[in-house]
This record gives structure tokens, sequence and C-alpha cells, in this order.
């Protein structure tokens, strides 16, 4: 800046290299093991130039893992858990901010409180209402006494059931239920200048079309930013998928990665598991690379 | 902080707010409060209901070694972790921060590491300090047996904390390089005239004005450090070897979806919530007031 300081900028720049490497080594090393053959990735040490079986060993742990559905399954649960935020968050900061209906103030606390417990804590009863989304009704009817008195009164027993294992919507639903997004849009709802809303109001404008005309074009780039944030961490969700898809059709890229570990005793196949693993990392690397503006500023405003 | 102005009718407002009051009843109020349930209760092997115990769940889990055994590894994992991954991602943003050449490509790749799946990274991780094919396996051949994850507990728990904390350099980074650049450049320049040199402006002006920030980020790596871990430990030690890297979550899982223990489990859950609920209320309570210099 305002001094010259030689011997401080050497070492800032050393160590700033140093973290560079650190920082690449792990992505260099996945892609070169991934090009080697069998033999070559279990030389020790292994060779850092790459090797010819690049696109075998990819076509390969394709195969395998049976990736290709795998990533499109990630790839809708990523972008639903992404637009349901997106969406969901919006409404509700929208109905906190800008109306003043009674239990208003609860309502915040209640959406804020989930902040604090993330899925993996609760998974064992998630789980469980996942695998009948409905149970918490019957048992709300059940004890209120009104499944008694439906079946009194028409001799329909009340017996409601719907299991959402192995869904899209079973892998999505639980993921978007926190309240990160909500509060990304209220802090910036807060900054919207009054003025806009009386000069709507003033032209005959409702709360929708207030809504739709004016705050959520302003909302672009919160929409971007937390798309961006939501996006990914959907798409390394790991603990969830694992549990409620039991069943291959609906299995995610990320979980799909545990099938290419090399088997103790077995033929350390690691060139295929790098491979995978390569395929597997690079979709959130290239939404990091492109995104980044959206990621840095999702981050530092929902404080995630 | 209030808005001025509002709408009228509420009818909208109300509706807008359903979709995410359902979802937050159903997936997390519900849950929640099965969980309490479950843990005050035990299921009767051969159905039938639960019946009613409790706190013998607690008192069971609590008197159990291997329990105690998850919690140490849970904490040294997160202290450990948390510090490197702060500690080195601190370093990394202060000096990007000095801007001189190059610093823009430092910006843009010390990110990365961030966006990678932990099971993917632990991958990666597990194949590098592989002690037989990878890199640390040039070491084994120097000195045999020096290290293995697969064997020494202590090898495997060094693993899982280098595999986490290469992800939260990157995290880390975001939010020290934020707070760096949040802090008025005429406030250094100042100091500068003053004659003070890089090392004293850093320890009088950057480093209290970035406590907030050191603080929330302390809170966070150890809250992530309990869930995020999950699938590092999936993936590179499966808890092994002798349970040395049973993490609370992975235990709660294995416990209650491999053991079919739920009232364990159950018990386990709340006692990890209680313990990040009590980490949030440090950090609004007290740590949140004491560093606010501005």
């Amino acid at each position: 800046m305002v001094e010259r300081t030689p011997i401080l900028n050497f070492f800032t720049h050393l160590i700033l290299f140093i973290g560079f490497v650190f920082c690449i080594a792990p992505f260099v090393v996945v892609a070169i093991a991934a090009s080697h053959n069998l033999k070559d990735v279990n030389d020790v040490p292994m060779s850092l130039l790459p090797g010819s079986d690049f696109w075998v060993n990819i076509k390969t742990a394709w195969t395998t893992a049976d990736l290709g559905p795998k990533l499109l399954n990630s790839f809708i649960v990523a972008a639903g858990v992404a637009a349901g935020k997106v969406i969901i968050s919006a409404l509700t900061a929208f109905a906190i901010v800008y109306f003043r209906f009674p239990g208003r103030i609860f309502i915040f606390w209640l959406i804020f409180v989930t902040l604090m417990l993330p899925l993996e804590v609760r998974i064992v009863p998630t789980y469980a209402v996942v695998a009948n989304v409905l149970a918490p009704y019957q048992a709300i009817l059940d004890a209120t006494g009104l499944s008694w008195l439906i079946e009194k009164v028409s001799g329909v027993q009340v017996s409601l059931n719907l299991g959402l294992l192995n869904s899209y919507t079973g892998l999505i639903l639980p993921l978007v239920a926190t309240a990160t997004g909500t509060f990304l849009y209220r802090q910036f709802f807060l900054t919207v200048p009054d003025e806009l809303t009386e000069a709507a109001r003033m032209d005959g404008a409702g709360p929708l079309r207030f809504f739709i005309d004016v705050l959520l074009p302003l909302s672009r780039n919160n929409m971007a930013a937390l798309g961006t944030i939501m996006f990914l961490w959907a798409w390394n969700q790991y603990l969830w998928p694992l549990l409620i898809t039991t069943d291959q059709s609906h299995a995610m890229a990320v979980t799909e990665l545990k099938s290419l570990i090399p088997n103790v005793g077995g033929t350390p196949e690691w060139h295929i598991a790098m491979a995978g693993t390569l395929i597997v990392m690079l979709p959130p690397l290239i939404v990091v690379v492109f995104m980044q503006r959206w990621l840095v500023r999702g981050l530092i405003a929902t404080e995630k | 902080m209030e808005k001025r102005v509002t709408f009228a009718s509420w009818t909208i407002g109300i509706l807008f707010a359903v979709p995410q009051l359902l979802l937050i009843f159903t997936f997390f109020y519900w849950p929640a409060g099965q969980a309490v349930y479950w843990s005050l209760t035990l299921q009767q092997p051969w159905g039938g209901g639960n019946i009613w115990v409790g706190l013998d769940n607690f008192r069971s889990i609590l008197a159990n070694a291997d329990y105690w055994n998850s919690i140490t590894a849970s904490l040294v994992f997160a202290g450990i972790s948390t510090g490197l991954a702060m500690f080195i991602a601190l370093v990394l943003a202060a000096l990007t921060d000095r801007q001189l050449a190059g610093s823009r490509l430092y910006r843009v790749v010390l990110i990365w590491p961030y966006g990678i799946a932990a099971p993917a990274l632990a991958m990666a991780f597990r194949f590098i300090l592989a002690p037989e094919a990878g890199f640390l396996a040039v070491v084994n051949k120097g000195w045999p047996g020096f290290w293995d994850p697969g064997l020494d507990g202590a090898d495997a728990m060094a693993s899982i904390i280098i595999a986490f904390s290469w992800k939260y350099v990157g995290y880390n980074f975001i939010f020290f390089l934020a707070a760096f650049q949040a802090i008025p450049r005429s406030l250094i320049e100042a100091a500068a005239m003053d004659g003070s040199g890089v090392i004293r402006r850093f320890w009088d002006i950057q480093f209290p004005l970035i406590t907030p920030t050191i603080f929330f980020l302390l809170v966070i790596n150890i809250t992530e450090s309990f869930q995020d871990s999950f699938g590092i430990v999936d993936i590179m030690t499966s808890g092994g070897p002798a349970n040395a890297t049973n993490l609370m979550v992975y235990k709660i899982y294995s416990d209650g979806f491999k053991g079919l223990d739920y009232s364990g489990a159950a018990a386990q859950s709340i006692i990890l919530m209680v313990l990040i609920v009590l980490l949030t209320i440090v950090q609004f309570r007290f740590i949140e007031r004491r560093v606010h210099y501005r």
C-alpha cells in the first residue's frame, strides 16, 4: 500500500502460494489419479504426470455407479430445493414484513427457531414423519377426538397415510423446511423504501400486485444468491438422501460415491473411485466458479 | 425494525405464510416434539406402542462409556478442526487483503473447496491419505507402520480433521475477507501515515474490528463440525477404528438406523440439540455484545 515492505511482501506471496497449492492439490490429484490405470495409480509415489486412461476410467465409473440417472436425480432435488426456498421464503417474508396480522411476532419466532437445529440432529423423527407425512395430522385428529366424531357420523375410519420415502417430494420438502431464505428476504424487504409501497397503493395496487410487480423484480439479486447457495447445499446433502432412498431409482450422485470405495482386500481401483469423485464434484464446482459473486453475497447476507 | 407502510387486508398475508408454516410444522416442530417423546419412552420390541420410562434413556446413555467416548471424539474434532480452519483462513484472508499482485486469483480460487460435497472431498482425501497407495505411502515405505488410519485411531482422527478443515478454510476465508474489506481503507492509511507497520496495523486495527466475524465463525464452525462431519466420517472411517472417530451425529445414525434403537438415538439427538441451542444462545447473548466496538 503506502510503504515498501519487500521482506513482508515476499512472505505474503510465499504463504499465499502455499495456501493456493494446498487448496488446488486435491483437485489436481483427483484428476490425475483418474487418468491412470490400475497399476500406475497404486504406484508409490503415484506419478504426477497424467496417464492416458482418463476417458476409460470416467466411462467405467459412470457405468459402475450408474451416475447418469443419479446426477439427474441430484439435479432435480437441488433445483427443487433451490426453487422451493426462493419461492416459499419470498412469500413468508412478504407476509411477515408487509402485514400486521395478529400473531405475526409469534410466527416470526416460530420460523426463527428453525434456524438453530439442522436436519442432521433431528434426523430420526424426521425420517418417521416422511415415512407417513400425514401422521402428525392423524395424531391431531385422534387427540382432539375428531376422528372418532367423523367415524360416528360418516362411518368412515380416518387413517391418513402418505409415504414419501423414495420420492422427490420426500427428498425435497424437509430440506426446504428451514428459515435461512426467509431472513435473507426479510432483511432486504426492510430496506425497500416505504415510498414505493405508498406510490403503489396510491396507484391502486393491492398487495398481490405490489408483490409481483415491484418487490419480486427488486429481489432478483437476492433470488440469485439464495438459489446458488441452496442449490449447492442440496446437491451436497448426504445423510438425508442416504436414509430415505432405499430404492436405487431415487438415489443421488453424492450418496453413490460410497459404492466406489475400494473394498479392503479387493483390487484397489482408486482410478475408478477418483474418476467418480471427479464427476460428482464437478457440477458444484462449476456453480461455484460461475456464480461466485452470488455465492459470496448470499453467504454473507444469510450468515449461513 | 418495522415497516411504516403496510397493507390493511390480512388475507394475503396469512395465505402467504401458510406454506412455510405447514412445512416447518410437519418437518420441524413435529419431529422435534417426537424426538422428545421418544427419548422419554421405550418402544416395545414386539410392537404395541411405547411405554413411559422417564429419564431412563438419558441415564443409560450417560452411563455408557461409548457415548462419552463419542462426545470426547466430537469435541476433539470440533476443537482442532475449527482452530485449524479458522487460523489458516484468517492468515490467508489477511494476506489477500494486502492486495498485492495476484490477490485476485487467490480471492477466486481459495473459495472453491467450500462448494465440494463433504463425501466427495472425503473420497479424495481417503485416497491422498491412504496408507498403501496415496502419498503418505511414501512415508510408510521409509518407516513401515508410521501412518495407518485403518488401524490407528489418532491417524483416523487426523484424516477427518484434515478433510473437514480443507473445506472450511474456504468457507471461513469468504467471511474473513469480506470483514477485512469492510474496514474503511482510510483507517489503515491513517495508521500507516502515523508510521505503524503492517503487523502493528493488523493487531491494533484490523484484528479488533473483525472480532465479531471471528466469534460468528467460531460458533458456525463448531456447529458445522457436528453436522457436516457425517459424510466425511462415513466415507473415510465409518466411525472406526475402535470407535475412535464415532462422532455424535454418526453415532445417532448408527444407533438409530443400524441398531434400530430409536429411543436411544432420540435421547442422543436431544442432547445434541441442547448443545447446539446453548452454543447459539451463548453467541447471541454474551459474545455478540462483548465484541462490538463500533
